[in-house]
């Protein structure tokens, strides 16, 4: 079965090395990009990391580490990591999904355990090996007839699976990071959003100057938080 | 066997736009009432800028009865379901779905009180559609205005004022009925991007003016301004700016003493007397147990579709087709604004539209309504166009794409460069009632009590689609004068759930077409008074609700008033 060859030690070596490095924006390095990836300099053109990085935590909470690898390799396509910075592997925009497919997102867990099988299927059965294991662009080649529906054996067909996993990585690249995903404001960087503001001013609406780039999450305004509108923060 | 709770002088069914507003009037009157509402109190403390809870996710932390009764849609009789969307469009809160509206406050025009006697009058009877079943509302505009009054001052509405008593004041909208003073406030401030609009407007010869909302432009009732974080649509007020009735007229009610709000009140039926026909209160469910609310009078305040669905499923020996549809009107005359037809202009620099509010923008009326010669034109009515300034990260990410790719390399350039760049107009469009676009209950499909969902049968007409190509082509004009360097159209769609659903339970003096008389109640149970955009006989080319506050305010200032004939 081409499923087990997902557990074999390269992958797992891979996976553990993406949990060091992934978050933290070590450029360059993040193994779920394929080696034609890692050639380009582009990476490097983007910010280091404002503040040292906390250790990375990432349960598995939803998905197998099988499955897991395909998602990081697809959402990984979706949002490349180019010269235009990182993406959404850097993002943890996997991260997000899996965590989300225990909770809000969990009446999609069996789409994702069908789709994400019938991925590696059809990139065996069309290029050779599995998805994970694919060149870029072949990788892109499959998720191209999966967006344009022409992939056999998805369920209950290619395109929804794609829709739906290309709906739910543009949440975990550009919500709140509190959710798992745009992991160092990666996401909110990429499209120029300034930043969640309590008050907004005139000049902060204006076109000729735009305003001051703030990174922070809605609950870092304690006046959100669970513990209450009065805990020191 | 349901509790038997105390008699009350009204039981009101919703405690939104609607009935939180009724409160007010028939509490001031010295009438006992008891508001039940599905959802549950929400304070600032949820209101959190979190697009992912609020835009995605159909707050969660909230009870959301509604979303297990989305109604089911069908284009017409013998169409497949339409693709049912995961969440209902509007909100279980006390306050309802004003916690998260766009608070764009308009006033009907004139001409929408009688598009049936005015088409007729200027162009001549051929001219309103086959299987149209529009009629002129029992009153004009002058009736309502002292209530849209009441609303804009107790309520607390910003805004220009078009046509103070017949004067016409272009800073407002001068295509706007007379009002008899001005807004309470002045209008939210525009932004860099919505002033140039506005210019391009003037620039075409247009009359553009700012938006009216019922959001605080200056400290208001005790409450703050607008900060204008961006985080309105779909969220709730932080600092308490956007006036729904949780905030306003309900606790100004309960200050009375004579309110008691009933949260996470699930009503399954409205009661009757089988031997005089008239209604007596209300069953519901709160937290697994049953009761019955048994009232003088009942005002039934859900939304157009819990409406229609609570007369349906309402049956008896007097009622066999459901409450108040001997006539078999319940359900009918039902339409709601196309809204998705809306067109995207793309710019060439960025704009920041990132912050404000969806009222706060520039609006335009010229080719709504009857405001321009319909004479050479194949279509009757119009639509209003709103250029506001909102945007937040996931709904920017995923832009359209101008034909280009919508993920990987190519796609990441693009949104990089022009996720701040494009602008989504409002076009809000005539739409009117046919014969054969109506609500009923779902043969099949359940809510989580067992109960039939609505079951939507609409699609768009000839006149409404004539209506969307007509204003895209002025939005189009619009956004190019602006400057834009593209512009794309979203698909018209079809009639499926909306937060603007209209008629199903329409208002008027004929018996035989119309289930609520002039004041609002029920031709044929005449202690059961119907609230909300279900008795609204024409579509508007604008937000509904203010109008639906005004006419609930209405209804319950007759109730108190009419009391001894109505109720006892």
């Amino acid at each position: 079965m081409s499923t087990d060859d997902k557990n074999q030690p390269s992958n797992i070596a891979r996976r553990e090395m993406l949990k060091r490095v992934g978050a933290a924006g070590a450029v360059g390095a993040v193994a779920a990009i394929p080696a034609t990836e890692l050639a380009r300099p582009a990476q490097a053109q983007s910010k280091p990391p404002a503040s040292p990085q906390q250790p990375v935590r990432e349960a598995l909470e939803t998905l197998t580490a099988a499955e897991a690898d395909v998602l990081e390799a697809m959402v990984a396509r979706i949002v490349p990591t180019d010269e235009n910075g990182p993406g959404a592997a850097e993002a943890r925009a996997a991260h997000y999904i899996d965590r989300a497919l225990t909770g809000p997102l969990a009446s999609s867990k069996p789409a994702y355990v069908s789709g994400l099988a019938a991925l590696d299927a059809y990139a065996q059965s069309s290029k050779g090996a599995p998805f994970t294991k694919l060149a870029a662009r072949d990788q892109d080649a499959v998720l191209t007839d999966l967006e344009k529906n022409v992939a056999k054996d998805f369920r209950p067909n290619a395109a929804a699976f794609f829709n739906m996993v290309r709906n739910h990585t543009m949440q975990g690249m550009f919500s709140d990071p509190y959710y798992g995903g745009n992991a160092n404001f990666i996401g909110w960087d990429l499209i120029g959003y300034p930043g969640i503001r309590m008050v907004v001013s005139v000049e902060e609406q204006s076109m000729s100057k735009p305003p001051k780039v703030l990174r922070k999450s809605a609950y870092d305004e304690a006046m959100f938080s669970k513990r209450g509108e009065h805990h020191g923060h | 066997m349901a509790t038997n709770l105390k008699k009350t002088n009204v039981v009101v069914i919703g405690l939104g736009a609607a009935g939180g507003t009724a409160v007010l009037p028939l509490t001031r009157a010295g009438l006992d009432v008891v508001g039940l509402e599905a959802g549950d109190w929400l304070r600032p403390r949820d209101f959190a800028p979190d697009e992912l809870r609020n835009n995605f996710r159909g707050w969660p932390q909230s009870v959301q009865k509604a979303n297990s009764e989305v109604p089911t849609h069908r284009r017409n009789a013998s169409a497949p379901y339409s693709p049912r969307p995961a969440t209902h469009p509007m909100m279980n809160a006390v306050g309802g779905t004003t916690l998260h509206f766009f608070a764009q406050a308009w006033r009907l025009n004139p001409w929408d009180f009688k598009v049936a006697s005015e088409t007729t009058r200027r162009y001549g009877a051929a001219r309103i559609p086959k299987g149209c079943t529009v009629e002129d509302w029992p009153f004009g505009f002058e009736e309502l205005e002292p209530y849209y009054d009441k609303v804009d001052y107790e309520v607390g509405v910003s805004g220009k004022a078009g046509n103070l008593k017949g004067k016409i004041d272009p800073r407002g909208n001068i295509f706007e009925g007379p009002r008899s003073r001005e807004y309470p406030m002045p209008p939210l401030r525009l932004t860099e991007f919505t002033e140039h609009m506005f210019g391009a407007a003037k620039k075409l010869g247009w009359a553009p003016f700012p938006g009216a909302a019922l959001i605080n432009s200056v400290p208001y009732g005790g409450r703050s301004a607008c900060v204008y974080h961006g985080y309105c649509t779909r969220g709730g007020c932080h600092v308490s700016a956007k006036n729904g009735p949780h905030i306003t007229t309900i606790p100004k009610a309960q200050e009375t003493k004579r309110l008691t709000v009933v949260t996470r009140a699930h009503v399954t039926r409205i009661e009757i007397d089988e031997k005089t026909g008239r209604a007596t209160g209300a069953t519901y469910i709160k937290d697994g147990v049953e009761y019955f609310q048994p009232a003088d009078a009942v005002l039934l305040a859900s939304y157009t579709y819990e409406n229609v669905r609570l007369l349906l499923m309402s049956k008896s020996k007097a009622f066999p087709n459901g409450l108040a549809n001997n006539n078999g009107q319940v359900g009918r005359h039902y339409m709601t604004h196309n809204t998705s037809s809306r067109v995207f202009g793309l710019f060439p620099k960025n704009i920041n539209n990132w912050y404000g509010t969806q009222g706060q923008g520039v609006a335009l009326d010229n080719w709504a309504d009857d405001n321009f010669d319909h004479g050479a034109l194949d279509f009757i009515g119009g639509g209003s166009l709103f250029v506001y300034s909102d945007r937040r990260p996931i709904d920017a990410a995923t832009m359209p794409t101008f034909g280009r790719p919508a993920w990987g390399s190519a796609w990441k350039a693009f949104v990089k460069e022009n996720a701040d760049r494009w602008n989504l107009a409002t076009m809000q469009k005539t739409t009117l009632p046919y014969e054969d676009n109506v609500l009923d209950l779902d043969p099949t499909v359940k809510d989580r009590l067992g109960n039939p969902v609505i079951r939507i049968t609409a699609d768009w007409k000839d006149n409404d689609r004539k209506v969307s190509e007509f204003l895209r082509e002025k939005m189009k004009q619009w956004f190019m004068e602006a400057g834009a360097i593209a512009t794309e159209n979203a698909p018209v769609g079809t009639q499926g759930p909306s937060t603007h659903a209209i008629g199903g339970t329409r208002m008027g003096d004929n018996k035989a077409t119309n289930t609520v008389d002039r004041w609002g109640f029920a031709h044929e149970v005449p202690n059961l008074g119907v609230m909300g955009g279900s008795v609204m006989g024409t579509s508007g080319a604008r937000n509904p609700t203010l109008t639906i506050q005004a006419l609930s305010w209405r209804t319950a200032e007759r109730l108190a008033q009419a009391w001894k004939s109505i109720a006892v």
